[in-house]
């Protein structure tokens, strides 16, 4: 009949720890507006907790009840396997990064006043620290949520920007170094928004191929459209452009070190972990349910990518002099190793094989993530955190402990039997020479002994120099921080020596594949 | 006949995307992005038109609404910057290399 308008159909069964994290966020949106200056902190803590708790549990019942077979909300949203498994990783890495996150001495007491004024020592004399964060942690984890999960292009586009606006804003909140900060702030921003109007172009010439934004019917209209290939090949680029920015894969990768460094360290956990689970799980949906029969046109570009990125992250970290810009570099290389199994596509086995090896790699390097920069808030100078290497030098003999975790953490990195990334790495390589990049796990293997490199490094600069006469203090740790990097270093532990459960479970979820 | 529109929407995306990388001002950077927004919300109503579908009329209202979002973002980020430093142009925010 003319002129009715059928309501949608929401499965909110599906969606509840989508819906229970931007819920919250709203919440935390009122409290800002209507809570006393002294009341927010203790409301915005245990709320944001909750809540990040409450939808990973949501996510382990959807996931216990078996996987739908269908695309949830009208087709915009696939609730499948691969999307439960990353939903889970990213609601317990945000979990802990909100547990970093607590800590007054992350944030900015006032962000509006200007470093170095009247106004600013008023805010620290104060005893505040900004608690926007935490509704804008909750808004940029629901996007988070969104991303991987999202099975047509604008739903995509929506959710990059839900995921990235915030971000933008945490970058700038340091409390220390603030002009750091904020032009980290300001670098994020224009390039980030420089390569979502990419993103935004590609889509709309694949709508334009296509008819649809679905990624179903842009896979169908593979086969039955002809003669625009011109449409099809640039949309896929300029799409490839703007997701391949967001994992900061080479040669888009310049971003990362200079946002990673100025960024609260905090934050800089939130993202180098996060934010690469999201993104890679937008670009395995682009790419193997729209454009997977597509493969021999983006396969040669996407070696092309993979090589230079673990060759980029690899080479330029070993120049490095500052912690957390080599860990930005290492993030680089990850990106690349991670790649190797994105293009280790073929039959059906042969990808769920691929996407359960990326899916454990995800989980494995995310955690080992926060651990290491959960350290680096530790290890502090006068003016904040001791950010060049030169200051870590002979920190075993002063910290054994902290400085034993964080090499840890560093061998964990460069892929040593007995830790997660080790476990990681092979399955994810495994993949890639099944899937015939054996070229690629060359380049793998090779710019993995180069990481390994200034790993040890810095490993030996701890334990065998002699430390500085006014090296850094070692803040006493929060109970929160403490628990943070005892946690990273467990499941690094656990996933190093005994990775079957996780490995079976990623196997399951990637069983049956992407849902369409 | 929608072919002009399609030239059209390229020519603006191009003219916003090497704007972006050559101006020096923070402030018309943003605007070059916002330019490229546009140029994208051109493309979609134009295919839409091509294709008889209203998906591509939809998505514009989308974007239009992700792009005052980031305004609100960008001017914030951009002002910050300005008061810390007197000047927004790109070039000064040096600190963060290598």
């Amino acid at each position: 009949m003319n002129g009715t308008i059928n309501a949608p159909s929401i499965e909110y069964a599906q969606l509840f720890p989508v819906l229970v994290v931007f819920a919250a966020a709203i919440a935390g949106v009122l409290v800002e507006a209507f809570a006393p200056r002294h009341l927010r902190k203790s409301i915005h803590v245990p709320l944001t907790l909750l809540t990040l708790a409450g939808a990973f549990i949501a996510t382990v019942v959807t996931a216990l009840g078996g996987l739908p077979a269908t695309p949830v909300a009208m087709g915009a949203i696939a609730v499948d396997g691969p999307s439960l498994f990353i939903w889970g990783v990213i609601l317990f890495l945000a979990f802990i990064s909100t547990l970093l996150i607590n800590d007054d001495e992350q944030f900015v007491a006032q962000a509006a006043a200007v470093p170095g004024s009247a106004d600013e020592e008023d805010a620290v004399r104060s005893g505040f620290a900004q608690t926007e964060v935490y509704p804008l942690l909750l808004f940029a984890v629901g996007g988070m949520l969104l991303f991987p999960a999202a099975n047509d292009l604008l739903m995509m586009f929506v959710a990059l920007e839900v995921m990235s606006l915030p971000l933008y804003l945490l970058c700038g909140l340091a409390r220390r170094r603030r002009l750091l900060s904020q032009e980290a702030s300001v670098k994020y921003f224009l390039l980030g928004a420089f390569s979502s109007a990419f993103f935004l172009y590609g889509m709309a010439l694949l709508y334009g191929y296509a008819g649809s934004v679905d990624l179903k019917a842009i896979g169908q209209a593979l086969a039955t459209v002809s003669n625009q290939e011109t449409l099809l090949l640039v949309g896929m680029g300029m799409i490839g452009v703007g997701l391949l920015f967001k994992i900061g894969a080479a040669p888009f990768q310049a971003w990362k070190p200079d946002v990673y460094q100025g960024a609260p360290t905090a934050v800089t956990a939130l993202m180098a972990s996060t934010v690469l689970v999201a993104a890679f799980g937008a670009v395995l949906r682009v790419f193997w349910v729209a454009l997977g029969n597509l493969d021999w046109d983006w396969r040669p570009v996407m070696w092309g990518v993979a090589i230079l990125t673990m060759i980029a992250g690899a080479i330029l970290a070993i120049t490095q002099t500052d912690i957390k810009r080599m860990l930005a570099y290492s993030s680089i290389a990850h990106t690349g190793f991670l790649l190797t199994g994105v293009v280790a596509t073929g039959a059906a086995e042969q990808n769920s094989k691929a996407l359960s090896a990326l899916l454990f790699y995800l989980a494995a390097y995310g955690f080992t993530t926060i651990g290491a920069f959960a350290v680096v808030t530790m290890v502090r100078d006068a003016g904040g955190e001791a950010g060049h290497l030169s200051r870590w030098a002979g920190l075993g003999k002063r910290a054994p402990l902290l400085a034993g975790v964080f090499a840890f953490f560093l061998l964990a990195f460069a892929g040593i039997p007995l830790t997660s990334g080790f476990f990681g790495k092979y399955a994810v390589f495994t993949a890639a020479v099944g899937g015939g990049a054996l070229p690629l796990v060359v380049v793998g293997a090779v710019s993995s002994a180069i990481a390994a490199f200034f790993y040890v490094r810095v490993i030996v600069l701890m334990f065998f120099n002699e430390p500085a006469a006014d090296g850094p203090s070692i803040a006493a740790p929060t109970t929160a921080t403490s628990a943070v990097v005892a946690l990273a270093a467990a499941v690094t532990v656990v996933l190093g020596v005994f990775p079957q459960p996780v490995l079976t479970l990623a196997d399951q979820a990637a069983s049956v594949l992407f849902i369409r | 006949m929608t072919t002009h529109y399609l030239v059209l929407s390229a020519l603006l995306f191009a003219i916003g995307a090497v704007g972006v990388l050559s101006r020096r001002n923070a402030i018309v950077v943003f605007m070059c992005v916002e330019l490229m927004l546009n140029a994208c919300n051109l493309a979609f109503v134009t295919f839409a038109r091509q294709h008889g579908n209203l998906d591509g009329q939809l998505i514009a209202f989308f974007v239009m609404v992700v792009a005052a979002a980031e305004v609100v973002i960008g001017l914030a980020i951009i002002v910050m910057i300005f008061r810390t430093r007197r000047s927004a142009s790109v070039d000064d925010a040096n600190l963060l290399k290598y």
